[in-house]
């Protein structure tokens, strides 16, 4: 991690403070998301509101909560990924460890499997409710087992999410050898994540959820960066770690919960946000945590604008998409840091 | 009262409207698209989805992906002025937001009897102005449902058919209760060999003992997978059965078997004769 702040901080070379910079670039980004889509809509008619009805009911009924949603769902996952990384003091962290997501799916293949197609309202949100409600319980569990301890180690932490997430991994792989060919597609489909379903009343409540953990934990931003020189040291310069941690952890874990309640599985945000942040920037809480939200949610908004056109009038699921978006360029940075490091 | 005259007069004239204007038609469903076609109305069809592959020239059209997992932008992109679609088309979200932007929708049931078929052909033949064609097309089935009933009331005996779906190079999966399968065996006059679960399960070699079917039923593309019927005779479990060993194998088209559309009937005759003609 350490060696990581050494590189040079790129953008940070010009006086432009890099928040600035990022808020920018998400709003042009979301204008262009507007306006891009299988009907098409230009820029100049969004501004100027020059529009036919077909076109204000798909912008104001499908396409803008759909954006709005990447840029929510995008923010609470990267953010909580960075708060993870810091909290395991592991780079590899994700908010995958504290089992929201492992959670979410049983209790998502549970609903398909075992209950089939809900009615009205349930089947409208049956899903979303069954996601939350699972993944938030899994996480429960995992803290409980971790506080037993007495300590609530991280290392606990880590091996109960490890021990439970497999648990449960198999579950849904007993209900996958359950389901039939159509509740195996509709799992694998949900799985894979999508925007798609975007309604006003699940922008509201994940962002009336996700929102306020994002500026809780931007306020933790400083003892996070203390945490991470060490619990001990952290501990003797006056923090109580036990009530920082438990923050953290109930934060992602609702973060990611509502993410994944409207969303589905969309991986790697979690882990490759903060990491570009930290590559490209600094690696000081402070800023790591709301640059984080903001790439976060640029990116799920590219990469859902690139899954609704690609193969338009059908759509990809974004998750495909994220990680292939974020893979390479991941591994490209990497190699440039190795490359600085060992001369290669 | 009035409001009875109220409703009637609005149902004549949402009906009358409906079928002037259609002219740009979405079919969301194999079995809807294929009854499109059979109503000759397939000049009217901008798109279908993923599971219409029948007949060829419907995947000439722009697929909206598949029925369960559609866009609504996609969809309206194709500006359709009714969206046909089954009870099974989703996700549920997806089908909220083409309700609030105002699209056309006929929600049909997913068949499942032929009663259902006749339903939805009906339903289709209104909703697009083809009534005339809709009437030729059910009186077809329903002079082939007199022949599939008489056929059936012929048989000695209900024979025994297990529906053996092959995925790739695994185990076998057979056919339970409430599948299309089961549905197709019954409608045909035989016995799904399979009672006592729902669903596919895996077939394991015991299970092909003990359940000694008097045919086994198989797609096409499923025998072609295992590598033709001498192969299939092979299969463990398979190769223990009387039925396997005389080679007593019906295999038939996935959609035409599996698709309960207008062909269901015709194929059910088919089955049915199948099982006879072989004894």
């Amino acid at each position: 991690m350490r060696s990581l702040t050494s590189s040079p901080n790129y953008l940070t070379l010009t006086n432009i403070p890099p928040v600035v910079v990022f808020t920018a670039g998400l709003l042009c980004l979301g204008l262009m998301s507007l306006s891009i889509g299988a009907i098409s809509i230009s820029p100049l008619q969004l501004l100027t509101g020059n529009l036919t009805e077909l076109h204000s009911t798909v912008l104001t009924q499908i396409r803008m909560p759909r954006v709005l949603l990447g840029g929510i769902v995008g923010a609470g996952l990267a953010v909580s990924g960075a708060v993870m990384q810091g909290l395991f003091r592991n780079p590899l962290a994700d908010p995958g460890l504290i089992g929201v997501a492992s959670g979410a799916a049983l209790s998502v293949a549970c609903v398909i499997v075992l209950f089939g197609t809900l009615p009205g309202v349930f089947g409208l949100y049956g899903l979303s409710f069954a996601a939350f409600g699972g993944g938030i319980l899994t996480s429960i569990i995992i803290f409980k087992i971790a506080a037993s301890s007495g300590s609530f180690s991280v290392t606990y932490l880590l091996l109960a999410g490890i021990a439970i997430n497999s648990l449960s991994g198999a579950a849904t792989g007993f209900l996958t050898y359950l389901s039939d060919d159509q509740q195996l597609r509709s799992f694998t489909f949900w799985t894979m994540g999508s925007l798609g379903g975007a309604l006003w009343p699940a922008v509201f409540v994940s962002s009336s959820v996700i929102i306020p953990t994002i500026f809780i934990l931007m306020k933790n931003a400083r003892n996070i960066n203390v945490l991470m020189l060490g619990e001990e040291e952290a501990h003797n310069l006056g923090i109580d770690t036990k009530k920082l941690k438990r923050v953290i952890i109930i934060c992602s874990a609702i973060t990611v919960g509502a993410a994944v309640a409207v969303s589905g599985m969309i991986g790697f945000i979690g882990l490759l946000v903060p990491h570009l942040i930290r590559l490209l920037i600094s690696s000081d809480n402070r800023l790591v945590i709301p640059l984080s939200a903001l790439l976060g949610a640029a990116l799920l908004i590219f990469a859902d604008t690139l899954a609704r056109t690609l193969v338009s009038p059908a759509e990809m699921p974004v998750g495909i998409l994220t990680s292939i978006i974020g893979g390479p360029f991941f591994l490209w940075l990497l190699m440039r840091q190795f490359s600085h490091r060992f001369g290669l | 009262m009035k409001f009875i005259y109220l409703a009637l007069a609005m149902t004549t004239f949402t009906q009358s409207a409906f079928a002037e204007t259609v002219k740009r038609v979405l079919s969301i469903g194999g079995a809807n698209t294929e009854i499109i076609y059979a109503l000759d109305a397939e000049e009217l069809l901008v798109g279908n989805d993923t599971t219409s592959t029948y007949p060829e020239a419907a995947n000439a059209l722009p697929k909206v992906g598949y029925m369960r997992a559609l866009s609504a932008e996609g969809v309206l992109s194709l500006s359709p002025d009714l969206i046909i679609l089954t009870e099974e088309a989703g996700p549920p979200s997806v089908i909220a937001q083409l309700k609030q932007a105002n699209a056309n929708l006929l929600l049909l049931k997913a068949s499942r009897s032929i009663a259902d078929i006749q339903a939805n052909i009906k339903a289709i033949g209104v909703a697009l102005d083809r009534e005339q064609q809709a009437n030729d097309l059910l009186k077809r089935i329903s002079s082939d449902n007199d022949k599939l009933l008489s056929a059936i009331s012929n048989q000695k005996s209900p024979k025994k058919l297990l529906f053996v779906l092959q995925h790739g190079g695994g185990a076998p999966m057979v056919a339970g209760g409430n599948t299309a399968a089961d549905s197709i065996i019954k409608i045909a006059g035989g016995e799904n060999a399979v009672s006592g679960y729902d669903g596919y399960k895996t077939l394991t070699p015991e299970a092909a003992v003990k359940l000694q079917p008097d045919f086994f039923l198989v797609t096409n593309r499923g025998l072609a997978q295992v590598g033709g019927i001498e192969k299939f005779k092979d299969i463990p479990g398979i190769n223990l059965t009387e039925a396997g060993r005389n080679g007593k194998v019906i295999s038939m088209d996935a959609l035409y078997l599996l698709g309960f559309g207008p062909r269901t009937v015709e194929a059910a005759l088919k089955l049915a004769k199948l099982q006879e003609s072989s004894e």
